[in-house]
Order: C-alpha cells, then sequence, then structure tokens
C-alpha cells in the first residue's frame, strides 16, 4: 500500500515537471509568434505615420573546429564572420526597398575537425536550426563533407578556406567559393622563383590530404611548363610529427627549393625540423602555416620561410585599384577592417580571418543586390556579382562545369623576415607591383 | 642504389634513437597489462600530459627539461597510484571490458579537462640541444639525450623488478596473484604501484618527446596506438621486449621512406602488427608467462 503511494506520489511529480517544463516553452512560442502578429496589425495602426520597420533575423549556420587538428585556422575564420556580423547588425541591419531590416544571428557547432561530426551537425543545422544560408568550415576536407549536406538539401553554401577544386566541378549549384583555387595557389611562386633562380631544383613534399594535392596537381604542370626540374615528390600523413626521414630524402634529392606543406600543425612542425637539421635550402614555401601569426613562435626557424597568402593587409587592395579595373568597390578598407578586428580581438588579422569575413561581407552584397533573402534571388545576385574588396576581385564560375569556382580572386606571396629591430614580420614578395619587400633569396643558413 | 644507402645510413640513426623513446612509452603499458591483465586506455593522455609538464616547467618555470623529468616522474607515480585508486581497484576482477571502459572513461575525462584548459592548439617547446654532424648523418642531440634518458629508466626498471623487494613482489603479483597474497604479498598495494610505474614511464616518454615533437593533448593517441604495436612486438607484458620492440618500430620508420612515400609507413606497421598476432601472437620476445 505505502509502495503504491509513493509511486502515485512519483508519477504525479514527474506529470508535474513536465508540465512546468512545457509551459515556458508554449509562453516563447507565443511570444515568438506575437512579432508577426504585431507586423501585420502595424500598418493598420500607423497608417499616416511612418511605417515601422519589419525586423528579419537570417540564421547563417556553420560548424567551426574549436577542438582538433583544424582549430588555429578555423577559429580565425570564425572570428572574421563574427566581425562582420557584429559590425552589420550594430549598424542596424541590411535595409530592403519594403521595409524589412534584415539582421542575422549564428548557429553553429564544434565539428572537432571531423568529417563524420560535420555531416551530421549541417544536417542539424538545415533541418532543426532552420539556417537561411551556410558558411563552410575551415578546411577542404571537412567542406566536402558539408557540401554533400548543403547540396542534397538546395542551401547556399559560402566557403572560405576550402580551397580545392574539386567540389565544384561536381555539378553542385550552391556552393560559392571565397578563396583563390587550390589549383592556382603555388602559381605565384613559380613565377617569382623563374625570376630569381631559373635553374632551381625544386622538391615537393606535401600533406597527403584534399586540399594540398590539389595545390601540387596545378603546381606539377606549371613547373614543366616553366622548365624546373622536379627532383623530389613526397607525400606525408596529415599526422605525421617525425619529418626525419623525409628531410634526408631532400638533402639526398640535391633540391634547392622546397614547396610543399599542408596546414598548420604540420607546417610549423615540418619548418622546425628542417632549421634544426641545418637542411640549407635555398628557398621554402609552405602552405598555410606561415601564414598565421603563431608562426613565429618557432623563432630563427621561420626566417625565410614563403607562404601563398590570400590577403595581406600590407598588400592589401584599394578602391583605386578596383577603379582602375573598372570593377565596383564595395565594402571597408583594409586598414579598417584589421583595426576593427584588432579591436576585437586584439591580434593581427591573417588571411584567414579575412576569408572568414568575406563570406559574410559577399551574402550581405548578395541580399543587398538581391533585395530578397530568398534564397533562389541571393543565389542569382551571388551568380551576377563581380565586385572588388579589400580581399580583392570577388566573381563566381557560372558554367556548368565549375559553378561556384572563384575566378577573380588572386594571391601573393609572402616571407618571413627580419625587420631592422631584429623581430620577424610577414612581408610580401610578390608579385613585383605590390611587393613590401625584396624576396629573401637564398634564405640564410641556420 | 648508392643514394638508397646513403639514405639509409642517415636515417638509420634517427629510427634508433626515436626508437628508445617509443620503447619507454610502451614499456609502460605492457608492465600494466603484464601485472594486472588491464589494457590502459588512458596512456596516450599520460603520454600528453607528460609532453604539457615538459612545456610548462621549460617555458613557465624555466627549468632544464631534463631536470624537469625528475619531477615529472613523481607526479607520474603518483597520478597513476590515484587513477588505480579510484579508477581500477575496482574492477580489477571484473572482466576485461570493466577495467577497458574504466579507464577509457579516465582516457575522456583527462582529455576533456585538457582541451578546455589548453585547447588542441599545438605546442612546442622551443629547447635545443645542438646537434652532431657526421659525414651526411645528423644527430640532434634531444634525440640522443632523449635516448641515454631511456636507457637510465629501463636500466633502473630492471634493477627496480629484479634487485629489489618490492619489484620481486611486482613479478610474483605478475606471475600468480592467488600465490603472492598467500605468501603474504600485498597484493592491492603492489598492483597499486605497478600501475603508477606504468604512467610515469608513460609521462617521462611524453615529457622526452616534448623536446623534438610539438604536441596538443590529442597527441598521446598516436604514441598510444604505436605502444600497442610495440607491445605485441615485444611480448605483451614484457617491459624489456617492449624497449627492442620499440627500437624496431623505430628502425622501421626510419629505414622504409628509404623505400617508398613516408604514407606507406602506417601501412607496413599495422601490416606487421597483424602478422606478429597471426604467426607469433607472443611476441619476438615473449609474453609473460
Amino acid at each position: 500500500m505505502k509502495r503504491s503511494l509513493v509511486r502515485i506520489f512519483t508519477v504525479l511529480m514527474l506529470l508535474g515537471l513536465v508540465i512546468t517544463a512545457c509551459a515556458p516553452q508554449a509562453a516563447t512560442e507565443e511570444a515568438m509568434e506575437q512579432p508577426a502578429a504585431t507586423e501585420a496589425a502595424q500598418p493598420a495602426a500607423t497608417d499616416e505615420a511612418m511605417p515601422a520597420p519589419v525586423e528579419k533575423t537570417v540564421v547563417i549556420g556553420f560548424t567551426s573546429s574549436l577542438t582538433g587538428s583544424q582549430e588555429v585556422s578555423s577559429k580565425r575564420q570564425v572570428n572574421g564572420l563574427n566581425l562582420w556580423m557584429q559590425q552589420v547588425n550594430d549598424a542596424g541591419g541590411i535595409q530592403l526597398s519594403d521595409g524589412t531590416v534584415v539582421k542575422f544571428e549564428a548557429v553553429t557547432y564544434d565539428d572537432e575537425s571531423n568529417k563524420e561530426r560535420v555531416q551530421e551537425l549541417y544536417t542539424r543545422i538545415i533541418t532543426e536550426d532552420n539556417a537561411d544560408f551556410l558558411i563552410s568550415p575551415y578546411s577542404s576536407g571537412l567542406t566536402a563533407a558539408a557540401t554533400i549536406v548543403a547540396e542534397q538539401n538546395g542551401k547556399i553554401m559560402l566557403t572560405a578556406g576550402a580551397a580545392e577544386d574539386d567540389a565544384y566541378k561536381t555539378g553542385n549549384t550552391s556552393l560559392f567559393q571565397l578563396y583563390t583555387p587550390g589549383s592556382l595557389y603555388l602559381i605565384s611562386t613559380v613565377d617569382m622563383l623563374k625570376t630569381l633562380d631559373p635553374s632551381a631544383k625544386v622538391a615537393i613534399v606535401h600533406e597527403n590530404d584534399k586540399f594540398s594535392t590539389a595545390v601540387i596537381d596545378g603546381l606539377k604542370p606549371y613547373l614543366d611548363q616553366q622548365g624546373f626540374e622536379v627532383v623530389l615528390e613526397e607525400g606525408y600523413a596529415s599526422d605525421t610529427t617525425d619529418f626525419g626521414p623525409v628531410i634526408n630524402k631532400l638533402v639526398e634529392s640535391g633540391a634547392t627549393v622546397l614547396l610543399g606543406g599542408g596546414h598548420y600543425p604540420d607546417g610549423s612542425t615540418f619548418a622546425r625540423q628542417l632549421y634544426e637539421r641545418k637542411v640549407g635550402l635555398n628557398f621554402i614555401s609552405l602552405l598555410v602555416a606561415p601564414a598565421d601569426s603563431k608562426f613565429p613562435e618557432l623563432g630563427d626557424a621561420a626566417l625565410g620561410i614563403a607562404t601563398s597568402s590570400q590577403w595581406e593587409l600590407a598588400a592589401t587592395h584599394t578602391e583605386a585599384e578596383a577603379a582602375a579595373l573598372g570593377k565596383e568597390w564595395y565594402g571597408p578598407t583594409g586598414t579598417d577592417f584589421a583595426a576593427a578586428y584588432e579591436a576585437m580581438t586584439g591580434d593581427k588579422p591573417t588571411y584567414h580571418v579575412a576569408g572568414g569575413y568575406m563570406t559574410g561581407l559577399v551574402l550581405q552584397k548578395a541580399i543587398e543586390n538581391a533585395d530578397s533573402v530568398d534564397p533562389d534571388a541571393v543565389r542569382a545576385a551571388l551568380e551576377a556579382m563581380d565586385i572588388f574588396t579589400f580581399y580583392g576581385g570577388v566573381q563566381f564560375d557560372t558554367t556548368p562545369e565549375a559553378h561556384g569556382l572563384q575566378i577573380s580572386h588572386k594571391m601573393v606571396v609572402a616571407q618571413w623576415q627580419k625587420n631592422d629591430a631584429g623581430e620577424l614580420q610577414r612581408v610580401v614578395i610578390w608579385p613585383a607591383d605590390v611587393a613590401t619587400a625584396d624576396p629573401l633569396y637564398p634564405i640564410p643558413a641556420p | 642504389m648508392e643514394q638508397t644507402i646513403r639514405l639509409l645510413l642517415a636515417s638509420l640513426p634517427d629510427g634508433i634513437l626515436l626508437g628508445f623513446v617509443y620503447g619507454l612509452a610502451a614499456m609502460g603499458l605492457t608492465l600494466i597489462w603484464g601485472v594486472m591483465n588491464v589494457i590502459n586506455l588512458s596512456h596516450g593522455p599520460i603520454i600528453a600530459l607528460g609532453m604539457f609538464s615538459t612545456f610548462f616547467v621549460y617555458t613557465r618555470l624555466g627549468i632544464n627539461p631534463y631536470v624537469g623529468i625528475i619531477p615529472i616522474a613523481v607526479v607520474g607515480l603518483l597520478l597513476g597510484i590515484l587513477i588505480y585508486a579510484v579508477a581500477v581497484h575496482r574492477v580489477i576482477n571484473a572482466p576485461h571490458l570493466s577495467s577497458l571502459l574504466a579507464t577509457f572513461s579516465v582516457n575522456m575525462i583527462i582529455i576533456g579537462i585538457g582541451t578546455a584548459a589548453l585547447t588542441t592548439s599545438p605546442y612546442n617547446v622551443d629547447f635545443s640541444a645542438g646537434s652532431i654532424q657526421i659525414g651526411s648523418v645528423t644527430l640532434l642531440g634531444t634525440r640522443l639525450i632523449a635516448a641515454l634518458v631511456t636507457i637510465i629508466f629501463t636500466s633502473g626498471l630492471y634493477f627496480f623488478l629484479y634487485r629489489t623487494r618490492p619489484g620481486k613482489y611486482i613479478r610474483a603479483v605478475a606471475n600468480n596473484r592467488s600465490a603472492a597474497e598467500l605468501m603474504g604479498v600485498p597484493s592491492t598495494r603492489i598492483l597499486a604501484l605497478s600501475f603508477g610505474l606504468g604512467t610515469m614511464l608513460a609521462a617521462v616518454s611524453g615529457g622526452l618527446i616534448a623536446t623534438f615533437f610539438p604536441f596538443s593533448i590529442l597527441a598521446g593517441g598516436g604514441y598510444e596506438i604505436k605502444s600497442f604495436v610495440i607491445g605485441v612486438l615485444g611480448g605483451l607484458g614484457n617491459p624489456i621486449g617492449a624497449l627492442f620492440g620499440g627500437l624496431i618500430l623505430g628502425i622501421l620508420e626510419g629505414v622504409i621512406p628509404a623505400f617508398m612515400e613516408t604514407s606507406w609507413v602506417p601501412v607496413i606497421e599495422f601490416a606487421l602488427f597483424v602478422l606478429i598476432l597471426l604467426v607469433r601472437p607472443s611476441g619476438l620476445f615473449g609474453a609473460k608467462k
């Protein structure tokens, strides 16, 4: 008898808890419905006066690698996007011609640098969080996983940190790339080498992942075309920490120039071990890692290491440049962008930050041009876009063969050099017309 | 051909030196398995904690990383005893799955706290011990010293297991716990000590690896897997065999890239792992008897 009473009491308690838990939700739903009602009622009530602006919140969904191998660059990309979102919302949002004010809200999760998590989370972002537009995760590998979900659901995805070309060549129509494609990453570097040392013997040592492989696939024919001798080509696993055997091969190959790398963890390790082993190459260009502001933590091992960069503050693009090209200028200047970012984070912006910021800025421009947040109208605006910003040109391939591939943006070559005070700083060394310093060639022996 | 031989000569010393440290890490894992039949899945994060200990000892306290190995060893020993008392002792007689899950939980706790406190960004210990150049061979000082420290720890472990009373107790418990208990051996304390020693070796190996490779809180996972391969190569439960297993793995990692792409190294390592399990499951140097 006593036991039955306890059971009944427990059931009642649970029931009470369930009702209590449900009550606020119902209230919230009501509260959420209220503005719509107000929106409908407003024009009639204030017929004579100015119509109150209708606010529309656009949900932008993305994952970021708060943990795992892509953490460093991914966090910077997200910081850039957050800066744009903060700026556009603080400025009162985007005003459409029908009086609607568009503001933005982010829905984001940690993908742990894991492809399986990316697919699971983008599905959730689309189906449960009802995101209106998507931004890619960082890295070509993770983005390739996310694009499948985006494409299946017909959601527009702006990609930064996803340079590999293939994702845009498989019939996708919802992807729009902000980075220069991977296959063109090292073209400027080869052009520079051609003027510095046409007889250089090149070793290609790269991470075995989608992005780096795409870069190398674009590099090899161009090296061949420019008459360079490739004396070594070697891939390494993404989690490689011991580059000793690779470096021994590099030394044996007689290479004078090294082109390759992959992402931050492997690239910084590779640079450090090249220095420790006093390899003495004339020139080293690694992907991604040297573009990060953490790279000088390597000390003298960073000296002379070059990278292909999507954007450098020292060579930021200007309105005058846009005018000379006959393109429409849009967005803040590079200096204003950098100052705002530094005020927000206390850190100097890298190209990963600029890439993240640009995804937001390009979406903003597309909404403005479309004068709507309707996905089809925004997609059409993106396809028609041909603008110039502090980051450079933005225009997308609209052919079915490579829809969404970036065709306007150009890269620069940056290198870590020491200033007069002996401090390491990243300078732009190519193209010559935007270079802020001469290339350090050959790199001083360790 | 001449180039391949030169490449082999250049890579072999590197592989051997690295193999010593791999062996030290595996010794910790195999000691715990040998004494108490527990597969310690917290081994990787403990290696990572050893790496971070070196980082903080060197960069924050300014202590030489090799001097810092002493406190790291002591803390590792105490941490191991604590983990044993909290997570392992209650499931020591339960089926293997229970201890596996218990140590996996410890693994997740360490990684969770570590990720929150230290993020998963790569860390570097910017320490150089110079290098020795012999012809085309470069021997890095950090790897030479790490190999030397490993030899000291291995000798110490051997002396402890074969020449001291607690060491003999450990061997007795490893051979037959019930019989050892009947002979008055305090098995609980000995098991805790063994777990502490295994953890200590993992932490020390992590501390040494941090002087030449970058690391994050997730970095221990790779070395944990290597430790399993080495354990099988050298014979599970045979700590000294683990050292030789480590050397074999190190040599393979040094030699294989001379003939093929570096990315083939893990393929061959794990093929060897399966082969040893099939052909000689007790390992090349014999498992515990």
